[in-house]
């Protein structure tokens, strides 16, 4: 069988299990669409021999009749995520050489349900930007490009690795996190579909840390049952991170029945920004009709404080991330920076930290310095923190009004050409993250799924955000969703 | 509020990070468009609001009191940049 890397992971698991292929070959072929899309700079560290030994065991626990639930898939891992003796660097030269003497719980629990990890895919350093350009690996780049055109796209960020890697079928699927949409705007722009669950769901331990309060994990894949399949095997109760959810894991695909009759779907009028694509807006409006027509209610709702989200995140997230990214030091791992006579302790963390971290991660840890720096702490950083609450609240009452889950647009344009945000301030970039970033200061569940492509041919894609620790319900109506917009559009191989 | 170049010396001091002279000016004008920015915060009536400190209403959780893990040197000091007979190894920091 040809083309085995185009499958999706729930196509691949049922054609495994009746012996019409097997893990290796899946592999293989995975690896061969690897070896041959260097061009994307999308897996930044191979791991071909992990990957056959890990799928000549799932070939052997499938002839034994014991397959988990993701048995013999290849998938591949964000560089964010620590994986033992591979390379985990977070895109950043600081951590270059580091190779964890631990594996991280996600990606332990992917492997414990037989999944195969073909290598780890590139990122925005630390998960800080919105385009994959500021990893320390280079650009990642997007199998899509705008018709009659060749000049290269983003596939989005910070999860750009993975978004192109799932949309050029070098994998079945992939993992991702999400911070202020990391997952969900880098699926979007790549037409594939991408879940973060509500905080709490996936473990943390040993996923770099960048705003620990907002940081979750989440698959990145072919289509919204592939996702259902993936998150349940990534999530679990974890005494290793304290923030874990010790709540069961529901079957998240048996959930999945397309029924959604009665639900009652808000759209929340603080979403339709001044200035917004009118093909944005004809999408949402779309989508929206799709879920009335399966039966659901659509209801006007109102989340006032939405404004305020994007500066919240940009205080929060930097402030965390100052302290977060304290560790990097130049003493327990990674860089070190080569010292001049008479230079001290201090000139080494100054001299290290300099040459380890990039631009944008230089300045989100200097602004998160100042914002909790003496004097400013209130001003700043607690006034912040009592708009989240107040954020988390507009979704409360929403959900106390009975609506089920929220419909907006998952960004707010198509993605963009690599370099075409050079000369931009940096919170022109920020502004990529304004329908997402809500969803993470609320602690919610909140998917993208692609329904549509704009005039260009690039892919669009709808949010659909839950309430807190409903994520089958919300892949259910998002499962409609999908099945109602039939998108099929997939990028033509140039690469 | 707006941010000048000593300012800009001094977080940057406190973050750890050397920057050099010539690049103050850009750094100060970035701080000052992210902090316009954040500025917006000032516009939210926050009387009488709780600072945020979980979004989920989960208690921390709470663990006996005893080692349940240890005797990993070699491990913890396997991706040092300099190890020496099983320490971190620095610049000297006492005169």
């Amino acid at each position: 069988m040809s083309d085995l890397n185009k499958l999706g992971l729930a196509e691949a698991r049922d054609l495994l299990r009746k012996g019409e292929t097997t893990s290796v070959e899946l592999t293989e072929s995975c690896l061969s669409a690897i070896d041959a899309a260097d061009a994307l700079n999308a897996f930044v560290h191979k791991t071909p021999e992990i990957a056959l030994e890990r799928a000549k065991a799932a070939d052997a626990r499938i002839a034994e009749g014991d397959a988990p639930a993701m048995c013999g898939l290849p998938i591949g891992i964000k560089d964010l995520f620590c994986t033992k003796g591979v390379p985990s660097q977070a895109a950043s030269r600081i951590l270059e050489g580091f190779k964890p003497e631990y594996e991280s719980t996600v990606s332990q629990n992917l492997a414990d349900a037989g999944a195969v990890m073909l290598g780890k895919l590139n990122m925005d350093e630390f998960a800080m930007g919105s385009s994959n350009e500021t990893s320390a690996y280079g650009n990642a780049i997007s199998p899509w490009r705008r018709d009659g055109d060749t000049a290269d796209i983003t596939p989005g960020g910070s999860s750009g690795g993975s978004a192109s890697a799932v949309s050029a079928d070098l994998c079945l699927a992939a993992t991702g996190t999400d911070t202020g949409g990391s997952i969900r705007q880098p699926a979007a722009f790549t037409g594939i579909t991408g879940i973060k669950p509500t905080y709490g769901r996936c473990s943390r331990w040993g996923v770099v840390a960048f705003a620990s309060s907002l940081d979750q994990a989440g698959p990145m894949t072919k289509n919204v049952r592939d996702a259902a399949i993936m998150l349940e095997a990534m999530c679990s109760h974890d005494p290793k991170d304290s923030t874990s959810a010790d709540l069961a894991v529901p079957n998240f695909e048996a959930m999945l029945t397309g029924d959604i009759k009665g639900k009652k779907i808000g759209i929340p009028k603080e979403y339709r920004m001044d200035g917004m694509p009118g093909e944005i807006e004809k999408l949402w409006a779309e989508g929206a009709e799709m879920l009335k027509a399966a039966g659901a209610e659509i209801v006007d709702i109102s989340l006032p404080h939405t404004k305020y989200a994007l500066p919240a995140y940009y205080v929060i997230a930097p402030a965390e991330a100052s302290s977060n990214l304290a560790r990097y030091d130049g003493v327990r791992y990674g860089h070190r920076a080569k010292l001049e006579a008479g230079d001290g302790i201090t000139e080494m963390y100054e001299k290290t930290r300099a040459q380890g971290f990039g631009t944008e991660v230089q300045r989100r840890v200097m602004v998160g310095t100042y914002v909790l720096s003496a004097g400013f702490y209130d001003a700043y950083y607690n006034r912040a923190r009592k708009v989240r609450t107040l954020i988390k609240k507009d979704f409360e009452d929403v959900f106390a009004a009975g609506v089920d889950a929220i419909l907006t647009p998952a960004t707010p344009s198509a993605a963009f050409g690599l370099g075409e945000m050079t000369d931009a301030d940096p919170v022109q970039m920020y502004l990529n993250d304004v329908f997402t970033v809500t969803v993470n200061l609320a602690g919610l569940p909140g998917i993208a799924v692609p329904t549509g492509v704009n005039a260009q041919g690039l892919p669009l894609g709808l949010q659909l955000i839950g309430r807190p620790w409903e994520e089958g319900d919300l892949l259910n109506t998002a499962y409609a969703l999908e099945g109602a917009a039939g998108f099929v559009a997939k990028p033509g191989k140039w690469w | 509020m707006s941010i000048d170049q000593s300012t800009a010396a001094k977080v940057a001091k406190l973050a750890r990070i050397k920057v050099e002279d010539d690049a103050l000016p850009a750094l100060a004008s970035e701080f000052n468009t992210i902090l316009g920015f954040i500025e917006q915060l000032n516009e939210v009536d926050v009387e009488g609001v709780e600072p945020m400190t979980s979004v989920t209403p989960q208690r921390l959780k709470r663990r006996i009191d005893v080692v349940n893990d240890g005797n990993q040197q070699e491990k913890v000091l396997k991706n040092a940049p300099d190890a020496r007979e099983g320490f971190f190894a620095v610049p000297k920091v006492v005169e």
